[in-house]
């Protein structure tokens, strides 16, 4: 199988390459979606209004897009840093889901507790579990070589059998007629919301912290310098002496800890107590958002701000119109599909191979 | 039925889906290419093999439909990775998330419903020793079919050219081009091929082991599935053993509990988990051993057309 074209990699791109795909991935993925509302026999219209003005035509809906795109940011921004250094942390879902244990166990222990420091002690609780996990794949690479992406999948897995154990037995509300969920959380466990009715909560303006912190790191630290060279050119940071190891860890904890910080953001906001589904897959589809993204803080920024529409949209359509959740899904791997394929053009320069012999014969 | 049997044939219908799904990812794998998106492929034609056997009743065009429906999506998978050059992870992911969609989407019609089991073939004279004969040889056909299709890719990747052109790709994509082979395609080929039997796998928890659908209802056996490939070691006899080892814990999970013996159940579950860590990271010590086993380009992309 000859291809009928060539690629080559682009010598130098316009300023305004890096928005050419992620803009191509979007216009795809709302006709996408819309082929799709049609085919289950929504109209047009009323598909469009569903999937794009209604998640930002109340405010309570403008609430949930933000509400929904705080832990895919706080994720991205974490899981970037590590994927620019080439650590693949596939395992933000896990992470995640230890943050939402770590966080609750302060509120379900001290449950009718009145003191002002809860949250922040759930929230540093939250991260150094989400840590802790991470740091199980940090050690066994940087110890073993074992890979990366290998044992964060198995630690998904994992993470989510040890919350089953613990809100069936350990963690569970011991009033709570044998439910698998914990006791509800104290008042101020709680994360104050925004604005009025709105569910989206203060873990906002970390997630936003996070994405200004993201940026400085990227872009202005010695760190974060060394952390890419490692990942475009192995062989030259290992000659300027940075450490891989380092870079490992790293990558690790501060992917670690945004997801086990975005995990407690879920059981101290929307949730309220610990139950047995405390993410609808944020720990993937964040994942997604870092590559829409580009990897870059900024862009990662409005990839999670599309995504959180995703999430709304399929939900009111739900609601509404019946249309099953499960599109949500559909729409967003059809998001990173075409993103991916519109990056080819952008990247390389595709010629067919008739015009690449031409070329060559002048 | 007494326990032992129950343990048996429960492992041997746990093991099947795995089996099958993990010789088409160990093929996938071999040839370079990671596919992570197992879990959706199974998920998409657990539903297409429900739906299909709801419409016809024959359980083998159930089990060939899901293996075609895994397959369309597999291709998707590799136009992105091969000809798009998109990372394989991220790739995988979204395309494992794209088929769970796809799955809940097409079955929503059918949540809960169920279907008439598959006929067993009992194997004449082994079916009647006490005790093992109804665990092990009383079974629908397919259920023997597949330890044989792991004997032919155990003969394939020994001794057979294609094995050694797959492995050659996925060792080193450069040198098997340069030496005439055609990496893009060997790798499409595998793909589509590893998708199929996810996809006949997916389709054998639907229509035969379980006989219903749910949304959800693979639950993570297709994590499973990549766990049990790299605790292999990538090697086939190795997949056999797992196959049937991660098979045994699932079921033992169901008889301890019927037992009444207090251990969680989620800790059995997490075994294959946390076997497939230890392995990996034991097998990871020794750069030599890994660099013997693991196929050397995989999850690389390569971008050496032309």
């Amino acid at each position: 199988m000859r291809l009928p074209w060539t690629v080559e990699a682009r010598a130098q791109r316009s300023p305004f390459a890096p928005l050419v795909a992620p803009l191509a991935a979007v216009t795809a993925t709302i006709l996408a979606g819309l082929l799709l509302f049609t085919l289950l026999g929504v109209p047009v219209t009323t598909a469009f209004y569903q999937l794009l003005v209604a998640p930002v035509s109340t405010t309570f809906n403008i609430g949930e897009v933000l509400l929904k795109a705080t832990p895919l940011l706080l994720i991205a921004q974490g899981l970037a840093i590590g994927f620019r250094a080439k650590i693949w942390n596939i395992g933000a879902e896990g992470q995640l889901i230890l943050g939402a244990i770590g966080g609750s166990l302060l509120p379900i222990w001290f449950n009718d507790s009145q003191n002002p420091m809860m949250l922040v002690g759930m929230a540093l609780a939250g991260s150094c579990f989400g840590m802790g996990w991470a740091a199980i794949a940090a050690w066994l690479r940087s110890r073993f070589n074992a890979n990366e992406i290998l044992v964060t999948l198995m630690l998904n897995s994992i993470a989510l059998q040890l919350l089953y154990y613990l809100v069936a037995g350990p963690l569970r509300d011991p009033f709570g007629f044998n439910f698998p969920q914990s006791a509800l959380f104290p008042d101020v466990a709680m994360l104050p919301t925004l604005f009025g009715g709105a569910r989206v909560n203060a873990g906002l303006f970390v997630a936003l912290a996070a994405t200004v912190a993201a940026w400085f790191f990227v872009e202005r630290s010695m760190t974060g310098y060394r952390l890419q060279v490692g990942g475009v050119a192995p062989e030259a940071a290992r000659y300027a002496g940075f450490s891989e190891k380092r870079a490992i860890w790293l990558s690790l904890l501060i992917g670690g800890a945004a997801a086990g910080l975005a995990g407690v953001f879920e059981v101290a906001g929307p949730l309220g107590q610990l139950q047995r589904v405390v993410s609808p897959g944020y720990g993937f589809a964040a994942i997604i958002v870092a590559f829409l993204g580009g990897l870059n803080p900024i862009g990662i920024l409005f990839a999670a701000l599309f995504m959180a529409v995703i999430y709304v949209g399929g939900d009111i359509a739900q609601a509404s119109a019946g249309v099953p959740y499960a599109v949500i899904g559909i729409l967003q791997g059809v998001l990173l599909v075409t993103y991916i394929a519109a990056r080819l053009f952008v990247d390389y320069r595709v010629r067919w191979r008739r015009s690449a012999a031409r070329v060559a014969a002048h | 039925m007494d326990s032992l049997t129950f343990l048996l044939s429960g492992t041997i219908l746990a093991a099947t889906p795995l089996l099958i799904a993990a010789l088409g990812e160990l093929i996938v794998e071999k040839s370079g290419v990671l596919n992570l998106s197992v879990e959706g492929m199974m998920a998409l034609a657990a539903a297409t093999g429900f739906i299909v056997v709801s419409a016809t009743g024959s359980h083998w065009l159930a089990l060939f439909a899901g293996g075609i429906a895994a397959m369309l999506l597999s291709a998707v998978f590799a136009v992105v990775v091969l000809f798009a050059l998109g990372n394989q992870v991220a790739s995988g992911i979204a395309v494992g998330i794209l088929g769970l969609g796809l799955a809940g989407l097409i079955g929503t019609p059918y949540e809960g419903m169920t279907v008439a089991p598959m006929a067993r073939a009992p194997v004449p004279l082994l079916s009647d020793i006490p005790v093992l004969g109804p665990g092990l040889f009383n079974h629908p056909l397919i259920v023997y079919l597949v330890p044989l299709v792991a004997v032919l890719l155990w003969w394939m990747f020994r001794t057979a050219k294609l094995g050694l052109v797959i492995r050659a790709v996925g060792e080193s994509p450069e040198s098997a081009h340069a030496v005439g082979y055609n990496v893009l395609a060997v790798r499409f080929a595998a793909v589509l091929v590893g998708g199929f039997m996810a996809g006949v796998g997916g389709a054998f928890i639907s229509v035969v082991s379980s006989t219903l659908w749910s949304d959800g209802m693979i639950a993570g056996r297709g994590w499973i599935v990549i766990a049990l490939v790299v605790f292999a070691m990538w090697r086939v006899e190795r997949v056999v053993l797992g196959a049937y080892l991660f098979g045994m814990f699932a079921i033992a999970e169901l008889l301890v509990q019927s037992m009444g013996i207090s251990a969680p159940s989620q800790l059995l579950t997490s075994v294959p988990y946390i076997a497939t860590i230890v392995a990996i990271a034991l097998l990871s010590r020794d750069g030599r051993r890994i660099r013997l086993n693991a196929p050397v380009s995989l999850g690389r992309v390569y971008a050496g057309t032309h």
